[in-house]
């Protein structure tokens, strides 16, 4: 039930009857809502995974992927699939947002994409470049990204170039953000810059000062860029701010990799000290301090929220680490190796319990239980509605005209619609303060005030008296002429204050003839 | 060691035959729904730019229209699908509604034909500057009845009871009317020399109101056959009509280019002012659900106001549009007709970018979901912009910036005679700004009464 509330606002010195009953029957509706959902929970067909020991002495973490595979169904059991790639290597993978197909990229220039659960080779490149990083974009499949030597470039889903981006130089990371459509590159170069995928433009180029960009992941809440530096930060990005939301300081050398859950509360961050923290990015404290035996090459959060670490030829699950605070988790819920390899990637499998593993030797995928998320929603990002023409289709077009503009990204995505309580000096930005600020200055200089300090001849009042008409005598001039009896008023009285004489004062009755 | 791995079969979800349709399984965790404001609020955004792309209210104009301008309209509150029409030359016309033709046309008076009307038995009258009531079986071309006016005068409104055998005219007097009988059962006035128009009130079937020529409105009690309430404001007022719902609530069409709500009860104050007109309004009507207003004015616009707001939700207009005499909605609230002083009757769609078609459930779903997000981002600035913007012909828009401008002028000066009054001056509420004063018939009849008796009391005390 709490899971479905949404938080609605405090009613307050709300006085206005109709306003206050509007709100109340908002908040009753919204109750009602979450009651219904969470209603609707006896609805879903399909259960998570699990992995459970019978009895005290049986250990998770002993479990191999062989016995697994020997106690699941044959279409799970099918699902590990192992490939062997050594001329490639280290291959960098990822899923599509559906988890139906699989990208590999290997560092030699090896791209591949195919439907790795039907067997169906989408294409397979020989790029003969240096690959550093590959992504899945729009529309499941049908284009990806690859960060190469130099450039970045698009392909289709049957490897035809389509375009060379020739502003994303040194890119080593790629994210994409699928429901801004917006592709974010980071790498040698310390420039995070969004391009926008369905209309080409280049949204952002924010400059980060921070030097070398050694890991990004998007967090997928509220589309904020996570990105490593080498000097141990953690520096959060969004398109419409040159400077990052926050800066955290996480390990005392280069960051390795970051992983954020997807529901925006936790991020893993593997740093080269060989720590691994967990930290809370709503209060943006350390919830908990973990370390592998080697620098960790890659992390990955699951749906259900399980990390994996692979580092050196090891894979390790774990299991409660984000949302336990305070006490340790002492043993990895799974443990996997890979003998003779060096793991590059780890990625979760969406709407799977399957983990992808990308080495040096190839890639090859693991059984997790209960890391997946089993039941899809027809009405989000839907495995099978890519299964034919018309659902592809519908769901393009759905996604386009939902496409999110670039500064929605904020760190939190409720904020919009609501009202902004802060005060209208507070809201100013800084060129509009500066401009007001100038404004107030002008209108200060306009007035004719009395400046004692200034000798008579100097005075602007004198001069100005000077410079009218004499007989011309009008409001402006018996203004100016007022100012000037009391400029030389005032001057007097300082002269007679010096010499330590009685200052003369007019009342405020009289000084209205002055 | 207990497994289980996710396992789900292809063939749940994806549809086997291309007639099938897939299955909709839900999730509703909110972690599988990211950005769920940010995508309601780009959704909101589509809705309301595809209302205003598919904004078409203008419909087509009736037969050929008349040769004169219109300046009455009636609907029958019986039948949908027609409409009664009277012009300046004394033409009155019907049609339907369907086919937007001419049913039936008369040449019934001399005079302007000022006020129209359906019976409960689907007959038609028509009053006119001529002094006369005319009963129409409308497909005969030849009156059933002819009324004549005891006042002498031209009638300028005409309304006929809910149920019973009676109508009201309104000419120098309101005169009461059998239709069974040839002169006016009784006559009612309360100061005005001229009346401008009369309704009866539907609900509270015995209640009519008037307007007339001394700024007032008045309200009868035909029980009592006495007026029983009188409201005067600062300038005339030119129609009114009853709310269809609330039988205590009417609004009345001024000259000071707003429409006002009142209570029958409480007519110190008006319940709402409906400015946004730029010339006086003309004439006004109800939506038959009592939600809405439409108000025809001299500035060759309708506006649409929604009964609890303020500013007009919609504005019509044609390049071809004359002053508009009357407006009304018919009796299923989705058109509005409106007569002009260009000869035309036009129809028009009281939503602007509704259609008429079936639509699915699907399509149904689809618009109720839609209005909803545009009501909870309406305040949104992009929203806020695009539902309000409206092209508007540059005459109205030109007096509407004078008009804005007097206002402010005329804010501002009260504001430094308030700020310099010491207190004296203070500021009246716009919605009672307008009214100079309300009358009470039983208050008056008390006070004479007490001002016979203190006559009286010395001329005893003399005696004695």
């Amino acid at each position: 039930m709490e899971k479905y509330e949404r938080r609605t606002g405090k009613l307050g010195k709300t006085k206005d009857k109709k306003l206050r009953s509007f709100l109340k029957r908002g908040d009753l509706k919204s109750k009602d809502a979450a009651e219904k959902a969470a209603d609707a929970e006896i609805l879903l067909t399909e259960s998570n995974g699990y992995l459970e020991p019978e009895n005290e002495m049986e250990q998770t973490y002993k479990v191999k992927q062989e016995d697994i595979v020997a106690n699941v169904d044959l279409a799970t059991a099918n699902k590990k699939i192992s490939l062997d790639l050594p001329n490639f290597g280290p291959y960098s993978i990822d899923y599509s947002l559906t988890g139906n197909y699989l990208l590999l990229g290997g560092r030699k220039g090896h791209v591949s994409s195919f439907n790795w659960k039907l067997g169906e080779m989408g294409c397979e490149l020989q790029l003969q470049e240096t690959v550093h990083d590959v992504k899945y974009l729009q529309n499941d499949y049908e284009c990806f990204a690859v960060a190469q030597k130099k450039y970045v470039y698009l392909y289709d889903q049957f490897g035809a170039e389509i375009h060379q981006l020739k502003h994303h130089v040194g890119a080593t990371h790629l994210e994409y953000l699928p429901y801004h459509y917006l592709l974010a590159t980071a790498g040698t170069t310390g420039y995070i810059k969004y391009q926008d995928v369905s209309t080409g433009q280049l949204v952002a180029e924010l400059r980060t000062k921070l030097g070398n960009t050694t890991a990004l992941r998007q967090n997928p809440y509220n589309a904020v860029l996570n990105a490593g530096h080498s000097n141990g930060q953690v520096s959060l990005w969004a398109p419409n701010m040159s400077t990052p939301l926050v800066k955290l300081l996480s390990s005392r050398g280069p960051v390795r990799s970051i992983s954020v859950d997807r529901s925006g509360n936790y991020m893993a961050v593997a740093g080269q000290d060989k720590s691994l923290k967990i930290w809370d990015i709503r209060r943006f404290a350390v919830l908990e301090e973990y370390y592998s035996p080697k620098p960790a090459s890659s992390t990955s959060i699951s749906a259900s929220g399980l990390l994996s670490v692979g580092w050196g030829s090891h894979v390790q699950i774990w299991k409660d680490v984000l949302t336990r605070s305070g006490e340790k988790v002492s043993a990895p819920y799974m443990n996997h190796l890979l003998p003779g390899h060096q793991v590059e990637t780890v990625r979760f499998c969406p709407f799977e319990d399957i983990l992808g593993i990308g080495s040096t030797k190839g890639f090859d995928s693991m059984i997790v239980p209960g890391s997946g998320e089993a039941n899809v929603d027809a009405l989000e990002i839907n495995p099978y509605s890519y299964a034919t023409r018309t659902g592809r289709r519908e769901t393009q077009v759905k996604m386009l005209l939902e496409k999110l503009q670039p500064d929605t990204i904020t760190l939190n995505p409720n904020d919009i619609g609501k009202v902004d309580s802060r005060s209208h000096a507070e809201r100013l930005s800084a060129s509009q303060k500066q401009a007001e600020e100038e404004h107030q200055a002008l209108l200060d200089k306009q007035k004719l005030n009395a400046l004692p300090g200034t000798k008579p001849a100097n005075s602007r009042l004198r001069k100005m008296l000077r410079k009218k008409t004499k007989n011309v005598v009008d409001q402006r001039k018996m203004r100016i002429e007022h100012a000037w009896e009391r400029e030389k008023q005032a001057r007097e009285n300082i002269k007679r204050k010096a010499e330590g004489l009685e200052v003369k004062t007019t009342g405020a009755a009289m000084r209205r003839f002055m | 060691m207990k497994f289980k791995t996710i396992s789900r079969s292809a063939d749940d979800y994806v549809p086997v035959a291309n007639t099938q349709s897939a299955r909709q399984p839900r999730n509703l965790d909110p972690d599988m729904h990211p950005f769920e404001r940010a995508r309601e609020y780009t959704r909101a955004l589509n809705a309301t730019k595809l209302d205003r792309m598919f904004a078409a209210p203008f419909l087509g104009q009736l037969g050929a229209g008349h040769v004169d301008g219109v300046y009455s309209l009636a609907k029958n509150p019986l039948k949908l699908g027609v409409l009664a029409s009277g012009s300046g030359d004394g033409v009155v016309k019907t049609w339907d509604l369907g086919s937007h033709e001419e049913q039936w046309s008369v040449n019934a008076h001399d005079g302007i034909v000022r006020g129209l009307c359906y019976t409960p038995k689907s007959q038609l009258l028509s009053c006119s500057s001529d002094g006369t009531v005319k009963l129409w079986s409308p497909s005969t071309m030849s009156p059933l009845q002819t009324y004549h006016s005891l006042s002498g005068g031209g009638l300028m409104s005409i309304d006929h009871h809910y149920s019973e055998d009676q109508f009201i005219t309104a000419g120098t007097q309101l005169e009461v009317w059998d239709t069974n009988r040839s002169k006016p059962k009784s006559t009612l006035s309360w100061g005005a020399d001229n009346l401008s128009s009369v309704r009866f009130n539907h609900t509270e079937t015995n209640i009519c109101a008037s307007t007339g020529n001394d700024r007032s409105i008045v309200v009868y009690d035909l029980r009592t056959n006495s007026p029983v309430q009188k409201l005067v404001t600062t300038l005339n007022n030119n129609a009114l009509a009853w709310n269809p719902m609330e039988a205590f609530v009417f609004a009345a069409a001024s000259e000071d280019h707003n429409a006002y709500l009142y209570d029958m009860r409480n007519m110190k104050r008006a319940l709402n002012v409906f400015q946004d007109h730029v010339a006086a309004v003309l004439d006004l009507d109800f939506s038959p659900t009592g939600q809405e207003l439409v108000t025809g004015s001299y500035d060759r616009t309708i506006r649409i106001f929604r009964a609890n707001e303020g500013h007009s939700r919609d504005i019509y207009h044609t390049k071809r549009m004359q002053r508009v005499f009357s407006v009304r909605f018919t009796m299923d609230s989705r058109y509005i007709a409106s007569g002009s002083d260009d000869g035309n009757v036009r129809m028009w769609r009281s939503v602007a970018n509704d259609r008429s078609g079936i639509k699915s459930a699907k399509q149904r779903t689809k618009i109720e979901y839609d209005r909803a997000l545009t009501e909870r981002y309406k305040h949104m600035p992009e929203i806020r912009r695009i539902n309000a913007a409206r092209r508007v012909p540059k005459a109205v828009k030109v007096a509407r910036n004078i008009k804005r401008e007097e206002l402010e002028a005329m804010k501002r000066r009260h504001l430094n005679y308030v700020k310099n009054s010491k207190g004296r001056a203070g500021f009246t509420p716009e919605r009672e700004k307008h009214i100079v004063g309300v009358g009470i018939a039983d208050k008056v009849a008390k006070q004479t009464q007490k001002q016979r008796r203190k006559e009286k009391k010395p001329q005893q005390e003399t005696s004695e």
